[in-house]
């Protein structure tokens, strides 16, 4: 289990690179990306389209590889990692949550958060507890057995962080996760996002190109044409 | 919720689509069933032929006759136990389509040597004792209503003239590979007409004969035929089921045809529900994109998907092989009578089927597995549904 210490740095990534093929012809993406996350932090990644903020999320998140440098979470090098242990690492360490929700349409709120708990040895009482906990927390014990199409875009995205809650995991990554709701939704998804950073001491990874979303992270990370521009700290970062 | 429950459940996510490959896969696996039938009631005689017995007919073909003379001379060949004969009759039962063998044959020994068709003592006393008595099986018995002292008034055509037969016997068949489709009467009746129309007499169509030691058989058959050899009517000795085989094979080429076309139906669905299981791959890149983040192993994407092809095929399986069983039956009845003296959906037949249903569900999802396995999470999750 990664060991979330606030302070101490959580997330190391050294000297990353990432190019993409695009019909036989390479794109580098991220170049030479060097940077530390402590845990407990609520960090927002900015920038253009293009600007490989998306690629870095998935670096850390574990679900792509760079072409060269190092991935440290919590002293473990995920980039050295096959697919098969890293799969069974992220499903420990790590919670995601997409812009578009990205639920299973035939299951209820309740299936999809139970979903990843599929792969724990729990039983299923003690599954029960956990997907019942984490749809508390983001409000929405009520719609447990409704599917996704019975539930606005506000709620369907608060049934993803439930979804990416339930394990515990000690890390958030979030892909634009106010990006296609309208903005009362969006704050109550963002204030759900600073919850479990400030109460459940969640290190939270977001992408976003909304100003008012990266508002709420401590700190912002600008990246531009794959390389990180200057720290700028927010307000509540400061 | 487990992966069984899922797999239901992305079943019926598109009802119609899912409904109308069950759909499609149950029409073939029905015609692959009842191709297979077919096959399995044209080979039904050689299923039925014993080890034990031989058949010796005329090497010339099966339509010339042997002289009634050589039965003795079998007989004292070494490791013969029994000989008896018959002769191919036929003749017109109420009208020409009303097919089933009529035979005539030696009264004495016929039934010592099929002891798989049951006949009790007293019927068979009976049958051995009238000139023109005969005995039938219990499935021509039933088709036409026969019962024991009945009249069965057949027109002769090889035979020209008009025979009344009664019917001192029915036997029964010991199991369901055994033919009750046949009717027996005196080869002595037949002679006598034979005389009287100036057909050669004292000539049978072919000898019966059953040997101690199965092993032996091909030693008596050589045995035997070289009794005749040079002989105004040479003989060819054969094993029942070599005999039976013979009979198939003139009819190689449709089998063969049938046999290439079931195969065929086995591809037709294999396509459909690749159709299927391609499309519904296609639109869930980004969910197994989802899942394989979420840290469900390939393994996982591999039970989904080949579970969904699985049930599928499954379902329309179970539907098809049902809808078998009447469908043979209607078959059976609309050809002409006892074309098929066995018509049965047999185990063997069903395993068949089964097999199919295993063989498409496994090429079907081949191609969506590795897709869904191969695919980067990545370029996944940027796939749009």
């Amino acid at each position: 289990m990664v060991s979330s210490t606030n302070g101490q740095v959580l997330i190391e990534l050294k000297e990353i690179s990432k190019s993409y093929f695009k019909d036989r012809i390479k794109i580098p993406v991220l170049s030479n990306i060097t940077l530390s996350i402590p845990g407990g932090e609520f960090i927002a990644f900015m920038g253009p389209s293009g600007s490989g903020k998306t690629t870095l999320l998935n670096l850390i998140a574990g679900i792509d590889h760079p072409d060269n440098g190092h991935v440290i979470i919590d002293g473990v090098d995920i980039a050295k990692l096959g697919e098969s242990r890293l799969a069974v690492w992220r499903s420990h360490h790590v919670g995601f949550v997409f812009q578009f929700y990205n639920l299973i349409p035939v299951l209820t709120a309740y299936q999809n958060v139970e979903l990843p708990l599929l792969l724990t040895n729990l039983t299923r009482k003690e599954k029960r507890e956990h997907v019942e906990a984490a749809l508390k927390i983001v409000g929405l014990e009520d719609r447990m057995t409704h599917f996704p199409r019975q539930l606005s875009g506000g709620q369907e995205q608060r049934v993803a962080i439930a979804r990416a809650i339930v394990t515990d995991p000690t890390i958030i990554v979030a892909d634009e996760p106010t990006g296609d709701l309208d903005k009362s939704s969006a704050e109550e998804v963002l204030e759900l996002m600073v919850q479990l950073n400030r109460q459940f001491n969640k290190t939270v990874v977001m992408v976003t190109h909304d100003p008012r979303a990266a508002e709420k992270a401590h700190k912002v990370i600008h990246l531009d044409k794959g390389e990180l521009m200057p720290y700028e700290p927010t307000e509540t970062g400061l | 919720m487990n992966l069984l429950r899922l797999v239901f459940k992305n079943i019926f996510r598109h009802k119609l689509r899912s409904m109308l490959t069950i759909l499609g896969i149950a029409v073939t696996i029905l015609a692959f069933g009842l191709l297979r039938t077919l096959i399995a009631a044209w080979y039904a005689g050689v299923e039925a032929s014993a080890d034990n017995r031989l058949i010796t007919r005329n090497s010339v073909s099966f339509i010339f006759p042997l002289p009634l003379a050589y039965r003795d001379q079998i007989a004292n060949v070494p490791g013969v136990s029994q000989v008896t004969y018959a002769n191919w009759f036929q003749g017109i039962y109420i009208d020409q389509n009303q097919f089933f063998p009529r035979m005539g044959v030696d009264a004495e020994t016929l039934f010592e040597s099929y002891p798989e068709f049951l006949i009790t003592a007293d019927e068979l006393a009976e049958f051995k004792k009238e000139r023109n008595a005969a005995v039938v099986g219990s499935i021509i018995a039933q088709r036409y209503n026969l019962h024991l002292g009945d009249i069965m008034q057949i027109k002769g055509d090889i035979y020209p003239g008009e025979y009344e037969f009664v019917i001192r016997g029915i036997y029964r068949p010991r199991d369901s590979k055994t033919d009750a489709t046949q009717m027996f009467f005196h080869w002595d009746y037949l002679n006598e007409h034979a005389k009287e129309i100036g057909y050669e007499a004292n000539m049978v169509g072919w000898y019966i004969i059953t040997v101690d030691d199965p092993d032996q058989s091909a030693v008596i058959s050589e045995a035997v035929d070289a009794l005749f050899h040079n002989s105004r009517a040479e003989t060819k000795t054969e094993t029942e089921a070599a005999f039976a085989h013979s009979f198939i094979s003139m009819s190689d080429a449709i089998l063969k045809s049938i046999n290439a076309i079931s195969i065929i139906i086995i591809g037709i669905i294999i396509l459909v529900l690749a159709n299927t299981m391609a499309m519904t791959a296609r639109e869930r890149m980004q969910e197994y994109a989802v899942l394989k983040t979420l840290g469900f192993p390939g393994a996982f994407l591999t039970y989904l998907i080949y579970g969904e092809a699985l049930l599928i095929s499954v379902l329309g399986g179970i539907i098809g092989i049902l809808l078998t069983f009447p469908l043979a039956r209607g078959v059976q009845e609309a050809v002409p009578a006892g074309y098929f003296p066995v018509f049965d959906v047999t185990a063997g037949t069903i395993l068949l089927c089964a097999l199919a249903v295993l063989i498409v569900s496994i090429f079907s999802s081949a191609y969506p597995v590795w897709k869904a396995r191969s695919q980067t999470i990545v370029d996944g999750l940027r796939q749009i549904g």
